[in-house]
């Protein structure tokens, strides 16, 4: 066991790409830490940097305080679950698992008794003498998992280790690899560009984007004060809304209704020197059906009045989707991440808007409903930068 | 519906049963006359039965009495099992290079091997005799094993790279991870998956060597290097009037035995499948 630092570390192929641009990451021993993003955004280089599998560029690795950039994969005792297993297809389940054992040269009773181990953990003891072609994908990436944790290495690292399996399987997996990592307490880190995996496993979540860290910190914290456009799109299902908003003498005005900005937010917004025309974003959670919600809190907010697009209902609560006339809020961030979730071609006219209302709203399919949301809620971005104009550390 | 369907499945099966029993029997017909050949005395040679009507090991006893065939015997299976070896290492190497690496000139290196593959032999037959008499190979094992080797190397490179390509190197990857070396990860994981490869390879390579007439008859002249199927063309009777026809029976069953026991061998080691399951997929 033990910590892993990744200090300015950068990863530049041979053929030019520059895949990860000076990372700076400190993962603390027994820590569960998730590497985030879209497709292509150097989240596997990172993890194979770690390995030893890609070497590091430029800048340093260190595992337990030791700079390791130059030592072979073998030499830095860190294991590693690929997306597809890679199990070794003439071996048994129990020979696989025993592979790292006796390239270290184990003695045969050790490799025994902790296959045995891995096995009861996993709850493989009845699949020892298959050969991985006869498992289903779920055994298959038990078995990975066991080859991983037989030997008890410094570290686990984890590549899209769920992404074979079909949905239900992975929600499963998701909470047995959770379960698995607190009870062996060992640092590990995973990859993964499901956003819902990365709020719902790591101690800690690294967002990136174009191979340069985005912003790093508790799932909740992402969520609570992404640092800028990209993370608040990319952190939250359904995601954020993004509006185009203009600040004017302490009043936000936008197609969702005007509202004096509250004190909080105004000092922020003070400090943080915003331009005029900004982005409002705002969580779907955010809204509520304005013939429900209490007067006193009523005036504390925006009211909009629009046709109800499509609304489903989830029973605790309903999903009202709205269609406002207006400019779509335009950045390069945005773009990048409906490109990434194929949203991209859907002719948008209009501003699409996912509101969450309690299950005692009224508001009906097709007819007009008034919606309010939580002037002290919103968050407001900087389109040039995609800066968080309204980010608190805390 | 379903008893109509299974009436279909049976019609089908027997339809298949009947035509892969043609087939067997076409291909197997001219095997057996010739093992049936083999075991009739010079008498009865050309009588036209298909079972002997007495069996005889003359013919047997005729070739190995000899050193003409074992001569033969022993130049063949010397050249096509030196040529096989080698042909299969460097194929390999080569299809292990081309599976697996992007180097400047691997277009070249594939196009030339095919085109050698696809060269017509038999043009290449007298500036082959002219240049190893002038080198002094003519009639000599590496005379033969040579241009084999040219030819087979295609024919392996092909086969090999084939097999190559279907290990996911992801495997290698994993065997790193887990501690092996180099070495270690190419010695446990990467040669055994490759294994059914290298042997149907050597089978095919194998077989073409042990085949061949037509450069065995061209580059050789005496009993130093004549492989079977030219020794064959030189056999005759006892005596002048003697039809050969018994002993090259005799002599056709035995060169077929190495084959069938070389893929016999190698077939156990030939699992079809090996990687799936290595992978998701
Ligand atoms: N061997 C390589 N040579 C050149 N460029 C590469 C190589 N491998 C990856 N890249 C580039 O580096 C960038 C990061 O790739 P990486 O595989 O780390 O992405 P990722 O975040 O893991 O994406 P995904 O979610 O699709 O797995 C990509 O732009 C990719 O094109
Ligand atoms: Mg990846």
């Amino acid at each position: 066991m033990a910590e892993i630092v990744l200090d300015k570390v950068t990863k530049r192929y041979p053929d030019g790409a520059l895949a990860v641009q000076e990372v700076n990451l400190e993962i603390a021993d027994g820590e569960f830490i998730i590497l985030v993003g879209p497709s292509g955004c150097g989240k596997s280089t990172t993890l194979n940097m770690i390995a030893g599998l890609e070497d590091i560029t430029d800048g340093e690795l260190r595992i337990g305080g030791q700079r390791v950039n130059e030592k072979a994969p073998k030499d830095r005792d860190i294991a590693m679950v690929f997306q597809s297993y890679a199990l070794y297809p003439h071996m048994t389940v129990k020979e696989n698992m025993a592979f790292p054992l006796r390239l270290a040269k184990v003695d045969n009773a050790t490799v025994e008794k902790k296959v045995k181990e891995a096995a009861e953990i996993l709850d493989l003891s009845q699949h020892l003498e298959r050969k991985p072609s006869n498992l289903s994908g779920g055994q298959r990436q038990r078995v990975a998992m066991g080859r991983a944790i037989v030997r008890s290495p410094k570290a686990f690292l984890m590549d899209e280790p769920l992404s074979n399996l079909d949905a239900k399987l992975r929600v499963q997996m998701r909470t047995s690899v959770s379960r698995l990592q607190k009870q062996l307490g060992t640092t590990t880190v995973y990859v993964t560009h499901d956003q819902t995996e990365a709020m719902t496993l790591g101690d800690r979540v690294v967002v990136m984007r174009g191979g340069v860290v985005q912003q790093i910190g508790a799932p909740q914290f992402l969520y609570d004060q992404p640092a800028n456009l990209f993370v608040a799109g990319f952190i939250g299902s359904p995601s954020m809304n993004f509006v185009p908003a203009t600040l004017e003498n302490g009043a936000l005005r936008s197609v969702i209704g005007d509202v004096t900005l509250t004190d909080r937010i105004r000092r922020l917004v003070e400090s943080a020197d915003a331009p005029r025309e900004v982005i409002l974003g705002i969580r779907p959670e955010h809204f509520e059906d304005a013939a429900i919600v209490e007067p006193a809190k009523l005036s504390a907010g925006g009211k909009f009045t629009s046709h109800v697009d499509v609304l489903e209902s989830m029973g605790s609560d309903k999903y009202a989707y709205f269609n406002l006339t207006g400019e779509q809020a335009a950045s390069a961030e945005l773009q990048e991440l409906a490109a990434d979730a194929g949203s991209d071609d859907v002719p948008g006219d209009g501003i699409s808007l996912v509101t969450r209302l309690s299950s005692a709203s009224g508001a009906v399919e097709g007819e007009p409903a008034d919606i309010w949301f939580d002037a002290d809620k919103v968050q407001l971005f900087d389109p040039s930068s995609g800066k968080n104009l309204t980010y608190t550390e805390r | 519906m379903a008893g109509i369907s299974g009436a279909e499945t049976k019609a089908k099966r027997i339809g298949w049963g009947l035509l892969n029993t043609v087939a067997v029997i076409y291909a197997l017909v001219p095997v057996l006359w010739i093992v049936s050949l083999s075991f009739k005395s010079s008498a009865t040679l050309t009588d036209g039965n298909f079972i002997p009507r007495e069996w005889s090991f003359d013919n047997y006893r005729n070739i190995f009495a000899t050193t003409e065939f074992i001569r033969a015997l022993v130049n063949s299976i010397g050249i096509a099992v030196i040529a096989t070896a080698i042909a299969v290492v460097f194929g390999t190497m080569a299809a292990y290079a081309i599976a697996r690496l992007d180097f400047p000139g691997k277009r070249l290196l594939v196009g030339i091997s095919l085109l050698i593959a696809m060269f017509p032999q038999i043009s290449l037959v007298s500036p082959l005799f002219d240049i190893e008499r002038a080198l002094g190979l003519f009639d000599t094992w590496p005379g033969l094993i040579l241009p084999y080797i040219t030819f087979a190397l295609p024919l392996a490179i092909y086969t090999l790279s084939a097999f190559f390509r279907e290990i996911p190197w992801e495997l290698e990857k994993a065997a790193k991870m887990d501690g092996a070396t180099p070495a270690q990860a190419f010695q446990k994981v990467i040669a055994p998956l490759a294994a059914p490869g290298v042997f149907t390879t050597a089978i095919l390579v194998f077989i073409f060597c042990w085949n061949d007439f037509l450069f065995a008859i061209t580059l050789t002249s005496t009993e130093a290097s004549r492989t079977v199927p030219a020794a064959l063309s030189f056999f005759t009777g006892s005596s002048q009037f003697e039809d050969p026809a018994g002993s090259i029976a005799a002599a056709a069953v035995v060169i077929t035995i190495p084959i069938i026991l070389f893929v016999l061998f190698f077939q156990r080691r030939i699992v079809a499948g090996l990687t799936s399951g290595a992978v998701k997929g």
